[in-house]
């Protein structure tokens, strides 16, 4: 299936959240997550399901002013 | 001591964390400002890359409260979805909500400000808007819930000061209670000690430190003059007059009459 990752086609085997950000090597990466510009709690990933096409934000802590 | 919603701080010295040199004089000038609160942002990472996952570790290790911000977001719906997930990943309801309206001057959509800060506001956010001085923003913020506002000195990263004096001192006057917040713009120390002296409550500094030919010794130096500038309006300072008043008494001088 082909999502959008951080504004980048990528292709993935699965089809929900979790597996998804492992297949990506996200692993357990502090991480917070938006699929098509919705929040998606961490709580909630494991029964979101993506489609193809999907545009999926994933965010880490960074510097800022 | 400066309230900001529920906190209690001796540090009127916020620090942003962006444009250090690198993460060790970032430690440096964290405790060298003796800042209580430190701003932080998201960003996209990608798999296997650990550049925040290290970052987050050496800010939880500053012990200190982290304010995240909505830097970058130019709409009312992308900045609510960022404050969700600062929330998340930061585990603090503080969020400090950035729309901006403007790429050349950064300054930010009071009206998408507005409108944001009352979505957040009632999901139990604590929200710091960074606004201008005008005033009607300033009331239907506090209307939308804020009880923190975060007025600009100047246009972020300009390190101009504080441009507009009267309105940021009208600001100060019709809001005696609300904790403000310069936000942007400040350029040296001087600066910080002019916004503490005119009765603003804290300042926040990133790039005047971090761009700094010595960040370190420049964390320190605004310190001072927060400090300083704090003690200063504590102080009262005289009216500005026209006329000089000869400060040595007059009486028995000598050679007159």
């Amino acid at each position: 299936m082909r999502i959008v990752v951080n504004g980048d086609w990528r292709e993935t085997a699965s089809a929900e959240l979790c597996a998804v950000l492992e297949e990506l090597g996200y692993g357990a990466s502090i991480v917070t997550t938006a699929v098509n510009g919705e929040f998606v709690a961490a709580g909630a990933r494991p029964v979101t399901r993506l489609a193809e096409g999907d545009r999926l934000e994933v965010l880490a802590p960074m510097q800022g002013g | 001591m400066l309230r900001l919603y529920e906190a209690t701080l001796a540090s009127r010295l916020l620090l942003g964390t962006a444009r250090y040199p690198s993460p060790a004089v970032l430690t440096a000038a964290v405790r060298a400002a003796r800042a209580e609160v430190v701003t932080v942002s998201l960003r996209r990472e990608s798999g296997g890359e650990r550049a925040g996952q290290g970052f987050w570790s050496l800010i939880r290790a500053l012990g200190v409260r982290v304010l995240p911000n909505t830097a970058g977001c130019h709409s009312v719906k992308e900045a609510v979805t960022t404050a969700h997930m600062a929330r998340e990943v930061f585990a603090t309801p503080w969020i400090k909500l950035e729309v901006i309206g403007e790429e050349d001057t950064l300054q930010p959509d009071l009206f998408g400000l507005v409108e944001a800060a009352g979505i957040l506001c009632a999901e139990g956010f604590e929200v710091f808007p960074y606004t201008t001085e005008d005033l009607v923003a300033a009331e239907r913020l506090l209307a939308a819930g804020c009880r923190v506002l975060m007025p600009w000195g100047a246009p972020i990263g300009s390190g101009r000061g504080l441009n507009n004096l009267f309105g940021l001192s009208a600001l100060r006057a019709h809001f005696p209670e609300v904790p403000l917040i310069i936000d942007a713009g400040l350029g040296v120390p001087s600066h910080a000690a002019r916004a503490l002296e005119l009765g603003f409550d804290a300042v926040l500094i990133n790039t005047a430190i971090a761009q700094a030919r010595d960040p370190v010794q420049m964390a320190a130096a605004f310190a001072q003059a927060v400090a300083a500038g704090a003690a200063a309006r504590a102080a009262g300072p005289i009216e500005p007059r026209d006329l000089a008043v000869p400060s040595t008494p007059v009486i028995g001088t000598a050679f007159r009459g």
